[in-house]
């Protein structure tokens, strides 16, 4: 309230929950839902096969919804992203089967192409001010269309081995020598690298704690830490013991957790991240601050187009193929992610983390109506009605606080 | 729904006639939180007259109406209104509009791709069951425009036609609700003076014709040409009613009842220490952001030396927001050309940032929608228009940041639990302490201050004022925008006047005085 002096740093452990039910409500949901899948599926969901499922099926959707956020956070929205996986996977396989070219030049000329395709938007968006759902609907007739005309309305394939282990390859075990247990663990390192970032995850958590307790910043209450950390620390060893067990890390695993690192720090920590989010919740404020609200916006726009064209080339590589069909309706489970995952639609508002636990979020439902053997229809109700509920959830507290 | 006879007539408004009162609001007093904006108003209008309300800026006139209206209902304010001799509670604007009480506000209420017919009816349509009868519609507009003598088709849009005629359109629109008090906001402001002549004209027409009005007005001249009675309020309370049939009122004679009032010590004293001339601008024209074929400021030449507090006065409307605006970065306004130089040399303030890196910061009048991103905290805030100097290559020192802001908390001495507070919880001083705070932190030579002190309550007025004196004596440029000329006499060494997009007048502090701010801002107006 206006006028409050109150000059407490340490907050009761209900009102740290009342003000932060948000971010641990999301990641209750998952595990309740995990769980949930897990006991109906009876335990398929967390068969070691099935978990490396769930990553290469959602780790494109993840990464793509680390752009998407950013769009989000500045007040805009990208509708096309769906479109660009197909036109770049099109792009791809063109440039690899038909020309012959080497993946080592095929990915980076993509990535470029993502961007200039990113660029063209972000053009419209920023500089002539037309909004972003018409210029990203435009974007995505466009580029579905150019689509159809690269491939000729057929798809291409099968790619190169080496490109296809950009999706399908497993980080070999490094650590084989020093397997205690081969019969059950095949693969050692998967399995001492989830340990060593969970004791790291804990360490520095720790540390933090200590530094915000010497300049006086806020904390959340220690039941709070130690819970979330001993959720999270479990998930993750039991997730990294069974892929241990099973092929070890995807390589998508590993590119997805070293962007979601790279995310986190630019959301947190670096001034254009800072300068998105100041533009997403007031633009006219942060451009009297000096800011070039416009580059920003076109920035933003650029690095979606960027991580699309990642996404459809891992797509491309899971299929082994490209078709004109590719990722039809991803940009619906992207922008659903990041909204699940307390994004405001009005901008200013998103968190790396949240997006990402979104994004697993859907997978995990997916994966397991799948395996339940509901139909898409099913599939598609219940998305929609979890989406609502998470948005419903976001407004009522807004209100009520 | 049949709307009945247009304009109930009454018997012509007679000098001589007995006390027949319409309007009468006795002891009304309304508080904001921090802010008592009408204190023990009375206001008694008879029946058939112009009345005429007077006052600064923030005297509490619009306050006011906005009680007889119903804009604030019942119950939220104290004391009576008693309307044809019957005490009344309204709760809604259209409770008073019922009785034929209707406002027409300074910023028009029409719809601009709506036809006049269409605005005329909005809300009150001529309609069985939801259809709209539009002959009936039609030919009750084509009578209404009569009546107001404006002679344009009832389908044309309101966009195609100028500010004095979508003035009449209101007027238009006040007779088909049965009008019997009409309440003019500022309704010459946007004006030109045909249009404004015209206008006045009808109004007296109307009143011959037994219509009462009260008319809120800065134009002294015209309030001189129509009104029977003149009413003064100065900081929220009536000071007088003059009655201008007994005698002869000089516009001299209105305005010391506007300003007469004592400044107590609620400015900090100080010694100005003045040095060399640091911002000079110099023919200053620029034509407005919308309608880019109309110049609004012309000739504008003004300086600020080092130390030294500069104010700039005027009404509403004259013209000082947007000088601040279009030079710092040329956010404001379009087809700009003049010079400006710091220390005598000329800069490059062609956008925002080249602005600030030339030494000026401009603190808005518009804190919530302009000054601050009210969602993120008070450190966040405070970093944004200066975060490169908190980071290293792109990645910014927490630890750093949080250092500046808790200094500046402190400095400033912006009440909240923390740094980490979301603006949007701090109380109106403290949110204008925040956005000096982001302004002093890019270290600027020159601040621009526009209304710093707006809707805030008295003794953060006083910190804000020890601040500005406080960066002074660090030999800073203040230039210090405010409509509160208190303000201004109370706490600058020199005031601009400006009016209608001109500077009109420089007066050094000794000459300066509420009445000769006044007098320069009317003298300016007549001559145009």
């Amino acid at each position: 309230m206006a006028g409050e002096t109150s000059a407490s740093n340490t907050t009761s452990i209900g009102s740290y929950l009342r003000n932060n039910i948000r971010e641990y409500g999301l990641l209750v949901a998952l595990v309740v839902i995990m769980v949930f899948f897990q006991v109906i599926t009876q335990g398929v969901l967390f068969r070691p096969v099935n978990i490396t499922n769930l990553v290469l099926q959602n780790s494109f959707i993840v990464i793509m919804a680390l752009g998407m956020l950013l769009i989000i956070v500045a007040g805009h929205i990208d509708l096309s992203v769906g479109s660009i996986v197909a036109f770049i996977g099109g792009l791809s396989a063109i440039m690899l089967v038909k020309w012959g070219l080497h993946f080592s030049i095929v990915v980076p000329i993509c990535l470029i192409l993502g961007g200039v395709a990113g660029a063209m938007q972000g053009y419209w968006v920023a500089y002539q001010k037309i909004p972003s759902f018409i210029v990203t609907l435009a974007g995505m007739l466009v580029f579905r269309g150019l689509t159809y005309l690269v491939l000729q309305n057929r798809p291409i394939g099968p790619f190169p081995k080496d490109f296809q282990l950009l999706s399908t390859g497993f980080v070999p075990d490094l650590l084989a020598f020093a397997n205690p247990a081969p019969t059950v663990v095949t693969n050692f390192f998967a399995l001492v690298v989830v340990v060593v970032l969970v004791i790291a995850a804990v360490y520095f958590g720790l540390k933090k704690r200590r530094t915000n307790e010497l300049h006086g910043s806020e904390n959340e209450p220690m039941v709070f830490f130690a819970l979330q950390m001993a959720i999270i620390g479990a998930v993750a060893i039991f997730i990294g013991f069974q892929l241990s067990t099973y092929r070890g890390f995807p390589n998508v695993l590993v590119v997805m957790a070293l962007l979601i690192a790279l995310y986190t720090f630019i959301t947190n920590r670096s001034t254009i991240g800072r300068r998105i989010y100041a533009l997403g919740g007031n633009e006219k404020a942060t451009k009297l601050s000096g800011i070039n609200t416009e580059r920003l916006t076109f920035y933003a726009f650029v690095n979606m187009g960027v991580l699309a064209a990642l996404a459809g080339m891992i797509i491309a590589a899971r299929l082994n193929s490209a078709t004109p069909k590719a990722g039809v309706g991803f940009e619906l489970d992207v922008i659903a992610a990041c909204f699940i995952g307390g994004a405001s639609a009005s901008g200013g508002v998103g968190k790396i983390t949240g997006a990402v636990i979104g994004a697993f979020i859907m997978g995990v439902m997916n994966n397991g109506m799948s395996i339940m053997g509901l139909g898409i229809d099913y599939q598609q109700l219940v998305k929609g009605l979890v989406l609502l509920a998470a948005v419903f959830f976001d407004v009522y507290n807004k209100n009520k606080g | 729904m049949p709307a009945g006879p247009a304009l109930t007539l009454r018997p012509p408004w007679n000098v001589t006639d007995m006390e027949n009162i319409i309007l009468e609001m006795r002891n009304i007093t309304k508080t904001f939180p921090g802010v008592k904006a009408l204190d023990n108003v009375n206001f008694k209008v008879r029946e058939g007259e112009i009345h005429a309300l007077v006052g600064e800026n923030g005297a509490g006139k619009s306050t006011l109406m906005k009680v007889l209206s119903g804009v604030y209902p019942a119950g939220t304010y104290d004391g009576e209104i008693h309307y044809d001799s019957e005490v009344r509670a309204f709760s809604t604007i259209s409770d008073s509009e019922d009785l034929g009480i209707i406002i027409i506000h300074q910023e028009l209420a029409l719809v601009p791709l709506l036809s006049i017919a269409e605005n005329i009816f909005l809300g009150n349509e001529i309609a069985a069951k939801g259809v709209i009868d539009w002959r009936e519609t039609f030919s009750r507009t084509r009578e209404l425009l009569a009546k107001v003598g404006l002679k344009e088709a009832p389908s044309t849009l309101i966009t195609d036609i100028g500010v004095g005629k979508q003035q009449l359109v209101e007027i238009a629109k006040a007779f088909s609700k049965k009008v019997r008090l009409l309440i003019l906001d500022e309704p010459t402001a946007s004006l030109n003076e045909t249009d404004s002549d015209a206008l006045l004209q009808l109004l007296m027409e109307f009143r011959n014709q037994g219509l009462t009005s009260i008319i809120i007005s800065h134009k002294l001249n015209e309030i001189k040409k129509v009104a029977d009675k003149i009413t003064i309020l100065r900081d929220g309370g009536t000071v007088e009613t003059l009655d201008c049939h007994k005698e002869d009122i000089s516009e001299d004679r209105i305005i010391k009842g506007m300003v007469g009032r004592d400044m107590e010590d609620r400015y900090p004293p100080r010694e100005p220490k003045i040095g060399d001339v640091l911002l000079e601008v110099k023919n200053w024209n620029v034509f407005h952001q919308q309608h880019r074929d109309r110049q609004f400021l012309h000739d504008v030449n003004f300086n600020v030396r080092a130390g030294e507090v500069v104010g700039i006065a005027g009404l509403m409307g004259a013209g000082r927001t947007e000088t601040a605006m279009s030079i710092f970065g040329r956010s404001w306004g379009h087809k700009i050309t003049g010079d400006v130089s710091m220390h005598g040399k000329p800069v490059d303030v062609s956008t925002i940032p080249k602005a600030i890196d030339a030494g000026l910061a401009y603190v808005t009048e518009d804190r919530k929608h302009l000054g601050l991103v009210l969602i993120n905290n008070i450190m966040h805030n405070t970093s944004l228009a200066n975060l490169s100097a908190v980071a290293s290559n792109g990645v910014i020192d927490t630890r750093r940041e949080a250092q500046v802001a808790t200094d500046y908390r402190s400095r400033l001495r912006i009440r909240s639990h923390s740094i980490y507070q979301e603006a949007v919880n701090l109380s109106g001083g403290n949110q204008q302490k925040v956005v000096l705070s982001k302004w002093l932190f890019t270290n600027p030579e020159i601040l621009i201050l526009d209304e710093p002190t707006r809707g805030i309550d008295v003794g953060a007025k006083f910190e804000i004022y020890s601040i500005i004196n406080q960066l002074a004596a660090e030999g800073k440029g203040i230039l210090m925008i405010s409509s509160e000329m208190p303000e201004l006499l109370g706490t600058c060494d020199r005031i601009y006047v400006m009016n209608e997009g001109r500077i009109v007048a420089e007066l050094p502090k000794e000459e300066a005085s509420q009445e000769s701010i006044m007098r320069a801002i009317m003298r300016s107006g007549e001559k145009n």
